[in-house]
């Protein structure tokens, strides 16, 4: 059996404003290295608040979180910054590329932050990166002068450039054409078969649910199918 | 690591230069204004307290006319527990001259805490015009001496102060009192001394020190013209000027005189103490518009960052979803403000200095103050320091609560909220 890179137990979480409610009710679930997991719902149905969970970002819930074994709850913000930096890897529906700083500049920023590497180091694994998403050669060029499809790229190209434990999506290919939304899939497929890397991706696109390797459909913040 | 956060940092406000632009600007003038503003008033307080400074004694010497102040009746055994009320006390006919001033000049002169001693004699006279009578006063001075300590000289506007030593009989009159005699140099004038006598003297100079009242009634003469003037024997001055190494040991000093030598003693900041509140206060005045102008600054940088935390709120929350920690945010908007200051203040102190220099030279004629030609600045390197940390510190305090803001921004609502 392939070894256990996040775990959630008992995941529960509660809205308090503007009335108390319960968005996610005892959540519990694994994610294996290499799988190419997606997380279908509709609309409300605590998906995404479940994401932000698993990333460490949204820290007031109930229940646990283990990350390559290790727990979540109690560790202190910048802890669980480092943990973001290093272990998780992230692509939003918006791609979020920082205008003042060149493609490859982008792309390096997590990889810098992370300071594993020399500087000429993480470039290089920069444009490596680039070159599995085939947008090597718009490197320099600034986000602002790329389109939808080949910025969603540069964000999946910075989700890998610290070798994450797992890539996280929501709604990845929810701004995209089906062109482009196709193109964006085949590159996760190939992430999960080729380099055998965990995917976890937040979708209410079927078709593309249907597939992945395995789905979770959530409703009213509960898991039904697994 | 620390690279990483300057790149950021850097990116951040070419983005945003004009802004940034901006609130460099407003550290920039405002540390000129502090510097310009500090130059010139301490410049002023030096060049007033100059006037007075160098033309007065730090101790003065001399002898007063005063009631004894042990009367008969409290020597004599009945009497000498009770309390006395004696009415209609008169001084005794005393002499002003010092006793024993040889000695004494001698002893000061050993003296290694004093830079130098010089005797004088006041003596009062009446300029004689035609009919009219002026009152005046005739200083005996050590010529020499009294140019080396107290710088004569500068207050000689016309004529050549070391003829008051070559030409006997001679005198350098008052600039106004010599308007009202009508006398050119090379005249000869007439004094009468306060014994009656009438003697005549050879004008070989002016002296204007910009203070009316002195100028009206003072002249001076070598000591030994006084001394023939007034009949004295040539052990006859009235005071004792003394110049000290350091200005702040004069009130003690003067007690410690007073008692060795049993005279008068005043010391300069009891003789002056009217300028020194004026100095400290102009100061203060100074320092608080300065400082002032600097939190104005700060305030604008605090908006524009403030702005800019408001403008970059996605460029946050990307940074802290890829791994950067809320400190690394906040540092990232100290260093932007930071910068700010550092650069808005190395400017500002040198345009701060430029307009110094600036002030400095632009002319400054008035017949009161002969000596000076232009407008007086002080380059105390003090205020450099005191304007550089400013800057640093403001700049900073107005980075450090923006950037906790930013720090704390919620990576989740932003990236929600799309």
């Amino acid at each position: 059996m392939q070894e256990k890179i996040l775990e959630a137990i008992n995941i529960t979480k509660y809205f308090h404003d503007p009335i108390t409610v319960q968005v996610l009710k005892e959540i519990n679930f694994s994610i294996l290295k290499g799988e190419f997991v997606s997380v279908i719902g509709k609309s409300g149905c605590g998906k995404s608040t479940l994401l932000y969970i698993l990333s460490t970002m949204d820290t007031d819930y109930e229940g646990s979180l283990l990350i390559d074994n290790i727990q979540m709850k109690g560790k202190k913000e910048f802890e669980l910054a480092k943990v973001r930096n290093q272990y998780i890897g992230f692509v939003f529906q918006f791609h979020y590329l920082l205008n003042e700083f060149s493609i490859l500049k982008n792309v390096m920023l997590p990889g810098l932050k992370f300071g594993k590497f020399s500087k000429k180091e993480v470039e290089h694994r920069a444009y490596e990166k680039l070159k599995i998403l085939g947008i090597e050669n718009e490197a320099l060029k600034s986000p602002n002068q790329l389109s939808g499809g080949q910025k969603q790229r540069v964000a999946i190209a910075r989700a890998l450039i610290n070798d994450p434990l797992i890539i996280m999506g929501d709604e990845p290919t929810g701004n995209l054409d089906k062109k482009n939304s196709e193109n964006v899939f085949n590159i996760f497929k190939e992430l999960a078969e080729v380099y055998n890397q965990a995917l976890l991706i937040v979708t209410h696109d079927n078709e593309f649910a249907s597939k992945t390797h395995r789905i979770i459909e959530m409703e009213d913040g509960k898991i039904i199918k697994m | 690591m620390n690279s990483l956060i300057i790149s950021i940092s850097w990116a951040i406000l070419k983005a945003r230069w004009k802004q940034t632009l901006i609130a460099a600007i407003g550290v920039t003038f405002s540390i000129t204004m502090f510097i310009a503003l500090l130059s010139f008033m301490s410049g002023l307080n030096e060049m007033l307290d100059g006037l007075i400074l160098n033309r007065t004694p730090h101790i003065r010497l001399y002898n007063d006319i005063q009631p004894s102040v042990n009367q008969p009746i409290d020597l004599t055994k009945e009497y000498k527990r009770g309390h006395n009320f004696i009415s209609s006390i008169k001084p005794k006919d005393e002499k002003l001259s010092l006793f024993n001033n040889g000695l004494i000049l001698s002893t000061l002169k050993k003296d290694n805490r004093v830079l130098g001693v010089t005797p004088k004699i006041v003596s009062q006279v009446f300029y004689n015009v035609g009919n009219i009578d002026l009152i005046g006063i005739i200083n005996g001075i050590d010529v020499v001496e009294e140019n080396r300590l107290f710088t004569f000289n500068d207050y000689v506007v016309e004529g050549n102060y070391l003829d008051l030593k070559n030409t006997p009989n001679s005198i350098i009159l008052g600039k106004g009192a010599a308007t009202k005699m009508l006398a050119e140099i090379g005249d000869i004038i007439q004094v009468t001394t306060s014994k009656g006598e009438i003697v005549q003297l050879k004008v070989v100079g002016y002296f204007q020190s910009g203070i009316a009242d002195i100028d009206n009634v003072q002249s001076y003469a070598s000591i030994t013209t006084v001394q023939k003037l007034l009949g004295e024997s040539n052990n006859y001055i009235t005071d004792i000027n003394i110049k000290l190494k350091d200005l702040k040991s004069a009130p003690s000093l003067a007690k410690e005189y007073q008692n060795l030598f049993n005279v008068n003693a005043l010391d300069y900041q009891t003789a002056n103490s009217q300028f020194e509140t004026g100095s400290s206060i102009r100061s203060l005045i100074s320092y608080a518009v300065g400082v002032t102008l600097l939190i104005v600054a700060g305030f604008g940088i605090y908006n524009i960052l403030n702005m800019m935390i408001y403008e970059k709120m996605d460029t946050i929350a990307i940074l802290k979803a890829t791994g950067f920690s809320g400190n690394d945010v906040s540092k990232v908007f100290i260093t932007i403000a930071l910068t700010i200051g550092i650069f808005g203040g190395m400017f500002g102190l040198l345009f701060g200095f430029g307009l110094a220099v600036v002030i400095d030279n632009l002319p400054f004629n008035t017949p009161s103050l002969p000596t000076i030609k232009t407008y007086p600045i002080s380059y105390d390197i003090y205020f450099y320091i005191i304007g550089g940390i400013f800057s640093f510190v403001t700049t900073y305090l107005a980075g450090y609560f923006p950037s906790r803001k930013a720090s704390k921004v919620d990576p989740v609502v932003i990236i929600r909220g799309k």
